[in-house]
Protein backbone atom coordinates (compact mmCIF):
# COMPACT_ATOMS: atom_id res chain seq x y z
CA UNK A 1 0.00 0.00 0.00
CA UNK A 2 1.15 3.65 -0.85
CA UNK A 3 0.78 6.41 1.00
CA UNK A 4 -3.15 5.87 0.51
CA UNK A 5 -4.92 5.69 3.87
CA UNK A 6 -7.76 4.10 2.48
CA UNK A 7 -8.52 2.18 -0.46
CA UNK A 8 -11.78 0.33 -1.58
CA UNK A 9 -11.87 -1.44 -5.05
CA UNK A 10 -15.26 -2.78 -6.13
CA UNK A 11 -16.97 -2.75 -3.37
CA UNK A 12 -20.22 -4.50 -3.40
CA UNK A 13 -22.62 -5.20 -0.52
CA UNK A 14 -26.59 -6.18 -0.39
CA UNK A 15 -28.68 -6.20 2.77
CA UNK A 16 -32.30 -7.77 3.87
CA UNK A 17 -32.43 -8.24 -0.21
CA UNK A 18 -31.73 -4.57 -1.31
CA UNK A 19 -28.15 -3.90 -3.15
CA UNK A 20 -27.03 -0.81 -1.56
CA UNK A 21 -23.64 -1.10 -3.13
CA UNK A 22 -22.63 -1.95 -6.64
CA UNK A 23 -18.93 -1.84 -7.66
CA UNK A 24 -17.92 1.37 -5.24
CA UNK A 25 -14.19 2.84 -5.77
CA UNK A 26 -13.01 5.17 -3.83
CA UNK A 27 -9.87 6.31 -2.09
CA UNK A 28 -8.64 8.58 0.36
CA UNK A 29 -4.85 9.68 0.71
CA UNK A 30 -3.09 12.07 3.35
CA UNK A 31 -4.98 14.98 3.83
CA UNK A 32 -8.38 14.14 2.18
CA UNK A 33 -12.29 14.36 4.27
CA UNK A 34 -15.01 12.52 2.00
CA UNK A 35 -18.58 13.43 3.04
CA UNK A 36 -20.61 10.92 2.93
CA UNK A 37 -24.54 11.95 2.02
CA UNK A 38 -27.77 10.12 1.24
CA UNK A 39 -31.02 9.22 2.77
CA UNK A 40 -31.89 6.69 5.96
CA UNK A 41 -31.48 3.52 4.72
CA UNK A 42 -28.95 4.46 1.69
CA UNK A 43 -25.68 2.51 3.61
CA UNK A 44 -23.47 5.16 5.11
CA UNK A 45 -23.60 3.54 8.16
CA UNK A 46 -22.75 -0.12 6.46
CA UNK A 47 -19.82 1.59 4.44
CA UNK A 48 -17.96 3.30 7.75
CA UNK A 49 -19.03 -0.48 9.86
CA UNK A 50 -17.29 -2.39 6.89
CA UNK A 51 -14.18 0.11 6.60
CA UNK A 52 -13.60 -0.14 10.55
CA UNK A 53 -14.46 -4.14 9.80
CA UNK A 54 -17.61 -4.21 12.06
CA UNK A 55 -19.66 -5.60 9.18
CA UNK A 56 -17.90 -8.83 6.78
CA UNK A 57 -20.90 -9.51 4.52
CA UNK A 58 -19.73 -7.65 1.30
CA UNK A 59 -17.55 -8.43 -1.61
CA UNK A 60 -14.66 -6.55 -3.19
CA UNK A 61 -11.47 -4.95 -1.59
CA UNK A 62 -10.63 -2.74 1.49
CA UNK A 63 -7.60 -1.66 2.39
CA UNK A 64 -7.04 0.85 4.99
CA UNK A 65 -4.59 2.12 7.70
CA UNK A 66 -5.34 2.16 11.12
CA UNK A 67 -8.57 3.52 11.92
CA UNK A 68 -11.05 5.21 14.85
CA UNK A 69 -14.35 4.78 14.65
CA UNK A 70 -16.92 6.77 16.24
CA UNK A 71 -20.34 5.22 15.30
CA UNK A 72 -24.08 5.83 16.45
CA UNK A 73 -23.46 4.73 19.64
CA UNK A 74 -21.06 7.06 21.33
CA UNK A 75 -18.59 4.33 23.04
CA UNK A 76 -19.22 6.43 26.08
CA UNK A 77 -19.75 4.16 29.51
CA UNK A 78 -21.98 5.69 31.78
CA UNK A 79 -20.76 4.52 34.90
CA UNK A 80 -17.12 5.88 34.50
CA UNK A 81 -16.04 9.31 34.70
CA UNK A 82 -15.20 11.41 31.32
CA UNK A 83 -11.99 11.16 32.36
CA UNK A 84 -11.93 6.83 33.56
CA UNK A 85 -13.49 6.44 30.18
CA UNK A 86 -10.67 8.27 28.26
CA UNK A 87 -7.93 7.33 30.25
CA UNK A 88 -9.31 3.66 29.22
CA UNK A 89 -9.10 4.35 25.71
CA UNK A 90 -5.67 5.75 26.23
CA UNK A 91 -4.58 2.07 27.91
CA UNK A 92 -6.17 0.50 24.35
CA UNK A 93 -4.06 2.41 22.44
CA UNK A 94 -2.18 5.09 23.47
CA UNK A 95 -1.90 8.36 21.30
CA UNK A 96 0.25 11.63 21.83
CA UNK A 97 -2.73 13.69 23.84
CA UNK A 98 -2.92 13.57 27.24
CA UNK A 99 -6.55 13.06 29.11
CA UNK A 100 -6.97 16.70 29.99
CA UNK A 101 -5.92 18.14 26.49
CA UNK A 102 -8.10 16.31 24.79
CA UNK A 103 -10.69 17.17 27.58
CA UNK A 104 -10.00 20.92 27.29
CA UNK A 105 -9.91 20.53 23.45
CA UNK A 106 -13.30 19.60 23.26
CA UNK A 107 -14.79 21.75 26.19
CA UNK A 108 -15.26 19.53 28.80
CA UNK A 109 -12.89 20.84 31.12
CA UNK A 110 -14.38 20.76 34.68
CA UNK A 111 -15.78 17.40 34.07
CA UNK A 112 -13.30 15.07 34.72
CA UNK A 113 -14.99 13.74 38.03
CA UNK A 114 -18.56 13.60 36.44
CA UNK A 115 -19.80 10.34 35.47
CA UNK A 116 -21.24 10.44 32.05
CA UNK A 117 -24.66 9.37 33.06
CA UNK A 118 -25.44 12.85 34.87
CA UNK A 119 -24.25 14.32 31.23
CA UNK A 120 -26.29 15.37 28.44
CA UNK A 121 -26.29 13.37 24.78
CA UNK A 122 -24.27 16.30 23.52
CA UNK A 123 -21.74 16.27 26.46
CA UNK A 124 -21.35 12.39 26.20
CA UNK A 125 -21.12 12.77 22.48
CA UNK A 126 -18.11 15.71 23.16
CA UNK A 127 -16.43 12.91 25.30
CA UNK A 128 -16.31 10.47 22.77
CA UNK A 129 -15.12 12.76 20.30
CA UNK A 130 -12.00 13.42 22.80
CA UNK A 131 -11.53 9.95 22.23
CA UNK A 132 -10.51 10.76 18.83
CA UNK A 133 -7.22 12.91 19.62
CA UNK A 134 -6.86 10.28 23.00
CA UNK A 135 -6.36 6.97 20.55
CA UNK A 136 -4.90 8.99 17.42
CA UNK A 137 -5.09 7.17 14.21
CA UNK A 138 -4.36 8.21 10.69
CA UNK A 139 -8.19 7.29 9.42
CA UNK A 140 -11.34 8.64 10.73
CA UNK A 141 -14.76 6.86 10.39
CA UNK A 142 -17.43 9.55 11.82
CA UNK A 143 -20.99 8.41 11.24
CA UNK A 144 -22.76 11.56 11.78
CA UNK A 145 -20.95 12.80 14.36
CA UNK A 146 -22.86 16.03 14.71
CA UNK A 147 -25.74 14.09 16.48
CA UNK A 148 -27.02 16.13 20.06
CA UNK A 149 -24.05 18.88 19.10
CA UNK A 150 -25.04 22.31 19.71
CA UNK A 151 -23.69 24.84 17.24
CA UNK A 152 -20.53 25.33 19.28
CA UNK A 153 -20.33 21.28 19.27
CA UNK A 154 -20.71 21.23 15.00
CA UNK A 155 -17.79 24.10 15.16
CA UNK A 156 -15.98 21.98 17.48
CA UNK A 157 -16.41 18.94 15.42
CA UNK A 158 -15.18 20.78 11.52
CA UNK A 159 -11.78 22.06 13.46
CA UNK A 160 -11.17 18.51 14.85
CA UNK A 161 -11.90 17.16 11.18
CA UNK A 162 -9.52 20.28 9.57
CA UNK A 163 -6.58 19.55 12.45
CA UNK A 164 -6.95 15.80 11.84
CA UNK A 165 -6.16 16.46 7.65
CA UNK A 166 -3.57 19.29 8.75
CA UNK A 167 -1.64 16.09 10.99
CA UNK A 168 -1.47 14.10 7.70
CA UNK A 169 -5.19 11.84 8.49
CA UNK A 170 -8.05 11.48 6.58
CA UNK A 171 -11.36 11.52 7.54
CA UNK A 172 -14.61 9.82 6.22
CA UNK A 173 -17.50 11.13 7.53
CA UNK A 174 -20.95 10.10 7.38
CA UNK A 175 -23.82 13.13 7.44
CA UNK A 176 -26.75 14.95 6.80
CA UNK A 177 -25.94 18.56 7.75
CA UNK A 178 -23.50 19.59 5.49
CA UNK A 179 -19.72 20.03 6.51
CA UNK A 180 -18.52 22.65 4.22
CA UNK A 181 -14.61 21.78 4.76
CA UNK A 182 -12.29 23.20 2.74
CA UNK A 183 -12.03 21.59 -0.61
CA UNK A 184 -13.65 18.26 0.85
CA UNK A 185 -15.18 16.08 -1.31
CA UNK A 186 -18.99 14.92 -0.79
CA UNK A 187 -20.31 11.59 -2.29
CA UNK A 188 -23.63 11.44 -2.54
CA UNK A 189 -25.07 7.81 -2.71
CA UNK A 190 -28.63 8.68 -3.50
CA UNK A 191 -26.73 10.55 -6.53
CA UNK A 192 -25.18 7.53 -7.69
CA UNK A 193 -28.59 5.64 -7.88
CA UNK B 1 0.93 -0.61 21.52
CA UNK B 2 -0.08 -0.99 25.09
CA UNK B 3 2.20 -3.83 26.99
CA UNK B 4 0.28 -6.46 27.96
CA UNK B 5 0.07 -5.95 31.47
CA UNK B 6 -1.07 -2.63 31.21
CA UNK B 7 -3.72 -3.79 28.99
CA UNK B 8 -5.05 -5.97 31.25
CA UNK B 9 -5.20 -3.60 34.12
CA UNK B 10 -6.83 -1.05 32.66
CA UNK B 11 -9.51 -3.46 31.56
CA UNK B 12 -9.30 -5.33 35.15
CA UNK B 13 -9.37 -1.64 37.07
CA UNK B 14 -12.64 -0.34 34.73
CA UNK B 15 -14.53 -3.48 35.70
CA UNK B 16 -14.04 -3.00 39.06
CA UNK B 17 -15.01 0.61 39.33
CA UNK B 18 -17.93 -0.03 37.09
CA UNK B 19 -19.26 -2.97 39.44
CA UNK B 20 -18.59 -0.31 42.52
CA UNK B 21 -20.76 1.81 40.88
CA UNK B 22 -23.96 -0.59 40.38
CA UNK B 23 -23.03 -2.66 43.07
CA UNK B 24 -26.96 -3.49 43.30
CA UNK B 25 -26.94 -5.33 40.47
CA UNK B 26 -23.57 -6.99 41.13
CA UNK B 27 -25.17 -8.32 44.55
CA UNK B 28 -28.20 -9.37 43.38
CA UNK B 29 -27.17 -12.81 42.35
CA UNK B 30 -25.69 -13.26 46.18
CA UNK B 31 -28.90 -12.26 47.25
CA UNK B 32 -30.45 -14.86 44.76
CA UNK B 33 -28.24 -17.69 46.07
CA UNK B 34 -29.00 -16.62 50.00
CA UNK B 35 -32.60 -16.30 49.56
CA UNK B 36 -32.95 -20.13 47.56
CA UNK B 37 -30.72 -21.97 49.83
CA UNK B 38 -33.24 -20.23 52.82
CA UNK B 39 -36.44 -21.75 50.96
CA UNK B 40 -34.26 -25.53 50.35
CA UNK B 41 -34.17 -25.67 54.27
CA UNK B 42 -37.52 -24.61 54.48
CA UNK B 43 -38.95 -27.04 51.54
CA UNK B 44 -37.38 -29.84 52.08
CA UNK B 45 -37.34 -29.78 55.97
CA UNK B 46 -35.53 -29.35 58.85
CA UNK B 47 -34.28 -32.51 59.70
CA UNK B 48 -30.86 -31.97 60.07
CA UNK B 49 -30.05 -35.76 58.32
CA UNK B 50 -31.91 -34.99 55.23
CA UNK B 51 -30.87 -31.64 54.68
CA UNK B 52 -27.45 -32.44 54.86
CA UNK B 53 -27.38 -35.41 53.18
CA UNK B 54 -28.36 -32.74 49.92
CA UNK B 55 -27.16 -30.17 50.55
CA UNK B 56 -23.88 -30.75 48.02
CA UNK B 57 -26.22 -31.11 45.57
CA UNK B 58 -28.82 -28.10 46.46
CA UNK B 59 -25.00 -25.57 46.96
CA UNK B 60 -23.24 -26.48 43.55
CA UNK B 61 -26.73 -26.64 41.77
CA UNK B 62 -27.95 -22.68 42.90
CA UNK B 63 -24.51 -21.54 42.53
CA UNK B 64 -24.54 -22.50 39.11
CA UNK B 65 -27.71 -20.67 38.47
CA UNK B 66 -26.59 -17.94 39.63
CA UNK B 67 -24.02 -17.92 38.20
CA UNK B 68 -25.77 -17.77 35.21
CA UNK B 69 -28.07 -14.66 36.46
CA UNK B 70 -24.69 -12.89 37.03
CA UNK B 71 -23.33 -13.68 33.83
CA UNK B 72 -26.49 -12.15 31.64
CA UNK B 73 -25.08 -8.29 31.88
CA UNK B 74 -21.58 -9.26 31.59
CA UNK B 75 -21.18 -7.68 28.62
CA UNK B 76 -24.93 -6.05 27.82
CA UNK B 77 -24.11 -2.67 29.14
CA UNK B 78 -21.33 -2.56 26.95
CA UNK B 79 -22.96 -3.30 23.94
CA UNK B 80 -25.56 -1.24 24.72
CA UNK B 81 -23.52 1.99 24.62
CA UNK B 82 -20.88 0.92 21.96
CA UNK B 83 -17.53 0.22 24.29
CA UNK B 84 -17.64 -3.27 23.30
CA UNK B 85 -17.35 -2.92 19.67
CA UNK B 86 -14.67 -0.21 20.38
CA UNK B 87 -12.69 -2.91 22.31
CA UNK B 88 -13.17 -5.09 19.76
CA UNK B 89 -11.72 -2.54 17.77
CA UNK B 90 -9.06 -1.53 19.64
CA UNK B 91 -8.10 -3.65 22.32
CA UNK B 92 -5.41 -5.84 20.68
CA UNK B 93 -4.43 -8.58 21.28
CA UNK B 94 -8.53 -8.79 22.48
CA UNK B 95 -7.97 -11.78 24.74
CA UNK B 96 -6.08 -10.06 27.52
CA UNK B 97 -8.68 -7.16 27.93
CA UNK B 98 -11.49 -10.51 27.67
CA UNK B 99 -9.40 -12.35 30.39
CA UNK B 100 -9.52 -9.37 32.27
CA UNK B 101 -13.38 -8.21 32.36
CA UNK B 102 -13.82 -11.90 33.18
CA UNK B 103 -11.79 -12.29 36.20
CA UNK B 104 -13.21 -9.45 37.37
CA UNK B 105 -17.04 -10.51 36.95
CA UNK B 106 -15.42 -13.92 38.97
CA UNK B 107 -14.06 -11.47 41.82
CA UNK B 108 -17.89 -10.21 42.79
CA UNK B 109 -19.57 -13.50 41.34
CA UNK B 110 -17.48 -16.73 41.74
CA UNK B 111 -15.30 -15.35 44.40
CA UNK B 112 -18.22 -13.88 46.49
CA UNK B 113 -20.60 -17.01 46.39
CA UNK B 114 -17.28 -19.35 47.27
CA UNK B 115 -17.15 -16.93 50.42
CA UNK B 116 -20.80 -16.97 50.75
CA UNK B 117 -20.58 -20.82 51.11
CA UNK B 118 -20.10 -21.43 54.84
CA UNK B 119 -22.85 -19.37 55.27
CA UNK B 120 -24.87 -21.82 53.09
CA UNK B 121 -23.89 -25.12 54.46
CA UNK B 122 -24.43 -23.90 57.99
CA UNK B 123 -28.26 -23.15 56.40
CA UNK B 124 -28.31 -27.14 55.34
CA UNK B 125 -26.71 -28.64 58.09
CA UNK B 126 -24.29 -29.51 56.25
CA UNK B 127 -21.08 -31.31 58.23
CA UNK B 128 -18.30 -28.98 59.57
CA UNK B 129 -15.63 -31.37 58.60
CA UNK B 130 -16.88 -30.96 54.93
CA UNK B 131 -17.18 -27.28 55.42
CA UNK B 132 -13.22 -26.67 53.42
CA UNK B 133 -13.52 -29.05 51.13
CA UNK B 134 -16.91 -27.01 50.12
CA UNK B 135 -14.34 -23.55 49.90
CA UNK B 136 -11.83 -26.16 47.74
CA UNK B 137 -14.26 -27.02 44.66
CA UNK B 138 -15.98 -23.91 44.81
CA UNK B 139 -12.88 -22.01 44.59
CA UNK B 140 -11.59 -24.25 41.79
CA UNK B 141 -14.16 -24.97 40.15
CA UNK B 142 -15.85 -21.33 39.93
CA UNK B 143 -13.81 -19.98 37.18
CA UNK B 144 -15.03 -22.67 34.74
CA UNK B 145 -17.97 -21.28 35.47
CA UNK B 146 -17.61 -17.35 34.72
CA UNK B 147 -15.45 -18.19 31.84
CA UNK B 148 -17.88 -20.91 30.14
CA UNK B 149 -20.51 -18.71 30.98
CA UNK B 150 -18.69 -15.79 29.49
CA UNK B 151 -18.83 -17.45 26.07
CA UNK B 152 -22.59 -17.61 26.47
CA UNK B 153 -22.98 -13.88 27.44
CA UNK B 154 -20.81 -12.96 24.38
CA UNK B 155 -22.87 -15.05 21.61
CA UNK B 156 -26.40 -13.93 23.38
CA UNK B 157 -25.65 -10.15 23.88
CA UNK B 158 -26.98 -9.20 20.51
CA UNK B 159 -30.58 -10.41 21.58
CA UNK B 160 -33.02 -9.07 23.20
CA UNK B 161 -33.94 -11.81 25.35
CA UNK B 162 -31.22 -13.97 25.71
CA UNK B 163 -31.53 -15.22 28.83
CA UNK B 164 -33.03 -19.10 28.42
CA UNK B 165 -30.76 -19.22 25.41
CA UNK B 166 -28.18 -18.61 27.65
CA UNK B 167 -28.73 -20.61 29.83
CA UNK B 168 -29.14 -23.75 27.43
CA UNK B 169 -25.90 -23.19 26.14
CA UNK B 170 -24.20 -22.97 29.29
CA UNK B 171 -26.10 -25.72 31.60
CA UNK B 172 -24.48 -28.47 29.38
CA UNK B 173 -21.42 -27.43 30.21
CA UNK B 174 -21.44 -26.88 33.20
CA UNK B 175 -22.34 -30.86 34.22
CA UNK B 176 -18.23 -31.87 34.66
CA UNK B 177 -17.60 -28.87 37.17
CA UNK B 178 -21.12 -29.69 38.71
CA UNK B 179 -20.78 -33.88 38.64
CA UNK B 180 -17.11 -33.38 40.46
CA UNK B 181 -17.95 -30.60 42.88
CA UNK B 182 -20.40 -32.05 44.25
CA UNK B 183 -19.48 -35.60 44.01
CA UNK B 184 -16.44 -34.40 46.02
CA UNK B 185 -18.19 -32.89 48.73
CA UNK B 186 -20.64 -35.90 49.26
CA UNK B 187 -17.45 -38.37 49.45
CA UNK B 188 -15.77 -35.83 51.66
CA UNK B 189 -18.92 -36.19 54.56
CA UNK B 190 -18.46 -39.92 54.05
CA UNK B 191 -14.39 -39.20 55.09
CA UNK B 192 -12.94 -40.32 51.79
CA UNK B 193 -10.04 -38.73 49.93
CA UNK B 194 -10.95 -36.03 47.35
CA UNK B 195 -8.43 -34.50 46.19
CA UNK B 196 -8.72 -36.43 42.44
CA UNK B 197 -12.00 -34.68 42.45
CA UNK B 198 -10.18 -31.08 43.50
CA UNK B 199 -7.33 -32.07 40.90
CA UNK B 200 -10.18 -32.16 38.09
CA UNK B 201 -11.89 -29.16 38.83
CA UNK B 202 -8.75 -27.49 38.66
CA UNK B 203 -7.98 -29.00 35.21
CA UNK B 204 -10.97 -28.12 34.31
CA UNK B 205 -10.84 -24.31 35.31
CA UNK B 206 -7.41 -24.44 33.50
CA UNK B 207 -8.89 -25.31 30.20
CA UNK B 208 -11.42 -22.59 30.37
CA UNK B 209 -8.59 -19.94 31.31
CA UNK B 210 -6.66 -21.23 27.95
CA UNK B 211 -10.04 -21.85 25.74
CA UNK B 212 -12.98 -19.39 26.55
CA UNK B 213 -11.18 -16.09 26.06
CA UNK B 214 -10.40 -16.64 22.31
CA UNK B 215 -13.75 -18.37 21.87
CA UNK B 216 -15.50 -14.89 23.80
CA UNK B 217 -13.35 -12.99 21.71
CA UNK B 218 -14.89 -14.76 18.35
CA UNK B 219 -18.63 -14.70 19.96
CA UNK B 220 -18.37 -11.02 20.21
CA UNK B 221 -17.38 -10.50 17.13
CA UNK B 222 -19.93 -12.10 15.58
CA UNK B 223 -22.83 -10.72 18.25
CA UNK B 224 -21.17 -7.20 16.80
CA UNK B 225 -21.31 -8.25 12.86
CA UNK B 226 -24.58 -8.96 13.37
CA UNK B 227 -26.23 -6.12 15.09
Amino acid sequence: MHDGLLQIAGFCCERDGRVLFEALNLNLGRGDALELRGPNGSGKSTLLRAIAGLYPDYSGTIETAESLYLGHRPGVSALLTAAENLAWYGALRPGDTEVEAALERVGMTGYERVACQHMSAGQQRRVALARLLVCAAPLWLLDEPLTALDRSGQALVRSLIEGQRQAGGAVLCATHQPLELADGRVLDLEARR
Amino acid sequence: MSTPGRLFAAQFRRELVATMRSLQEALNPLVFLFLAITLFALGVGVEPETLGRHAPGIIWVLVLLSNLLALEGLFRRDFDDGTLEQLVLLGEPLFLPVLAKVAAQWCVSGLAMTLLAPLAALLLYLPADALGVTLLTLLTGSPALTLFGAVGAALTVGLRRGGVLLALLILPLYVPTLIFGAGAITLAMAGSDVSAQIYLLTAISMLSVTVAPFAVQAALRISLEQS
